[in-house]
């Protein structure tokens, strides 16, 4: 599998403190790859050193065999890297619509521009009957419709997830990593980061787990779940609530 | 003259001054928007465009009121001196934002407030020393036409700026409403950090904030030129703290808000000064911007703002 997007001995650092410790990551083109990982263990970050909104102090990020980590993050969403963010960050008093023009905003606006929205339709066909509301009125779950929809107006390669399920009713939950397997079954390629170790292990191919920083466990899902260290601190809490 | 014919005096009257105060308010506005900032340079860009106007008219042969135009070549003399102005006007305020505003742009805390406070004082000395004190005679090629409407008068030069500015103010709700970049614009005041991660270049956008605020200004500065027949260097600061109140009034950040506020302040000076005593204007002024700021915090068409924690 060719690879998409790999991390090579990253560190991060917020002033005197180092978030990130020599991480590294592959995702392969077409993968769904999870981050799992407690609180404040640099899931976030790792999401920011992505996008370009932290850049990190040594190592590199490379995207599709080019590194980006000294580029802008407009520069980063144009060769193809969108995100989905954490808590949806919708434009709230903007219309869905907007907030779909919005996530082409890199784009040249041509007749492709009208066959993603039809695609965005298909997926959510919800989001076709909110086109003209705005999008801070959209119930949680409409809003990370929205928020996937925006995210696939980029025509991205990649997809970045923070959160997906985060705020969400339990069925809408469902739906949600319903339409993420959707997508990817469509070829894209999905790097998430997630607290539901449960569902993301449930649909990712890969995870990876982050503790304080640094990546502590890899492997395929399957593998992962049996991990008994990973069904007990990150499974087993998840299933009694 | 009777109580209504006042009344109708002090509309038009309000309604002009409150033009140039909205156009004003616009920049205060457009900037908060986006950067949370209060522009006070903004006070001296609107100065500095009635010096402006008033030189590209006069590059155009236009000196005093003893030129006078009609017809098409008003209309064109009028269009150069306008565009001229917001143009020039602009520039200035992307000079302002680059070289004094942009270096402190991660800074935290009131020092780009503070700047822009240093840097309305070096434009308001530049002109006091180059142009001197004095108030300086505006040129103006309007004729003398003027409507009666009982014993109030409407003048050409009224109407002139109902035109200019309702023309701006749709041009620009146009423009933030439609197009792209007015769509970045508002995305960046939303949610910055969101904007950014759709590609959107927050520098680009907050130069073409500064741009479109100080060419408004500038247009306002020209307007101040038509109405009064003068200009001096202290114009900026009566001014641009009533459109400051305007903006607040409307609700900072707000475009149509500030329109709003600027009309209201606006027949707040006229209806003031005919009803109670022009020395009172800025104790009502001023006055309202305490209360609105003690009752209504977001402004009339602002949003209540949620904490932010």
């Amino acid at each position: 599998m060719p690879e998409l997007l790999r991390f090579q001995d990253v560190n991060t650092h917020y002033g005197d403190l180092h978030v990130l410790k020599d991480v590294n990551y592959t995702i392969g083109q077409g993968e769904i790859v999870s981050l799992l990982g407690g609180n404040a263990c640099g899931k976030s970050t790792t999401m920011k050193t992505i996008m370009g909104v932290v850049r990190p102090t040594t190592g590199s990020v490379i995207f599709d065999g080019v590194a980006i980590e000294t580029m802008s993050t407009a520069e980063r969403v144009k060769r193809g890297i969108a995100p989905v963010l954490e808590a949806r960050r919708l434009f709230p008093r903007m219309t869905v619509y907007e907030n779909l023009e919005m996530g082409a905003y890199t784009r040249k606006r041509g007749p492709d521009f009208n066959q993603d929205l039809e695609r965005v339709y298909s997926l959510f066909p919800r989001v076709k009957e909110r086109l003209n509301q705005v999008s801070g009125t959209l119930s949680g779950g409409e809003q990370q419709m929205v928020a996937i929809g925006r995210a696939l107006m980029a025509r991205p390669r990649l997809i970045c997830m923070d959160e997906p399920s985060m705020g969400l009713s339990p069925l809408f939950v469902e739906q949600v990593f319903e339409i993420i397997q959707e997508i990817n079954r469509q070829g894209m390629t999905i790097f998430m980061v997630e607290q539901n170790a449960n569902m993301a292990l449930s649909i990712a191919h890969r995870a990876y787990v982050l503790q304080t920083g640094k990546v502590v466990l890899s492997g395929s899902a399957a593998e992962l779940r049996r991990d008994p260290s990973i069904r007990e601190a990150y499974l087993g809490e998840l299933q009694v609530t | 003259m009777t109580f209504s014919d006042l009344l109708l005096q002090q509309t038009i009257n309000g309604l002009s001054l409150g033009a140039m105060y909205a156009l004003l308010a616009l920049g205060f506005t457009l900037v908060y928007g986006i950067l949370e900032l209060i522009n006070f340079a903004h006070f001296n860009v609107f100065m500095v465009g009635s010096f402006i106007g008033m030189w590209t008219l006069q590059l155009m042969g236009i000196n005093g009121q003893a030129v006078v135009m009609t017809g098409l070549p008003l209309i064109g003399v009028m269009l150069v001196a306008l565009f001229v102005t917001m143009l020039l006007s602009g520039g200035l305020g992307v000079v302002i934002e680059r070289l004094s505003l942009r270096p402190l742009r991660n800074v935290k805390g009131p020092a780009a407030m503070i700047t822009t406070i240093g840097v309305s004082y070096i434009l308001f000395n530049i002109i006091l020393l180059t142009v001197g004190a004095d108030s300086k005679n505006y040129p103006n090629p309007l004729p003398p036409i003027q409507w009666a409407l009982g014993d109030a008068v409407l003048r050409l030069r009224e109407v002139l700026i109902w035109v200019i500015s309702v023309l701006l103010m749709l041009g620009l709700h146009v423009f933030v409403q439609r197009s792209k970049m007015g769509k970045a614009m508002r995305a960046t005041a939303q949610d910055p950090e969101a904007a950014r991660m759709m590609g959107v270049e927050v520098d680009r956008v907050i130069i073409i904030a500064f741009f479109l605020g100080s060419a408004l200004a500038g247009a306002g500065g020209l307007i101040f030129g038509l109405y009064y027949n003068f200009t001096s260097f202290i114009i900026g600061f009566t001014a641009g703290l009533r459109a400051f109140t305007a903006a607040v009034l409307g609700g900072i950040g707000n475009v149509p808000g500030a329109m709003l506020g600027g009309v209201i302040i606006g027949l707040v000076e006229s209806m003031g000064g005919q009803f109670i005593a022009t020395e009172w204007t800025d104790v009502i002024i001023f006055s309202i911007l305490v209360l609105v700021l003690v009752f209504r915090p977001s402004g009339l068409m602002g949003r209540v703002a949620p904490n932010k924690s």
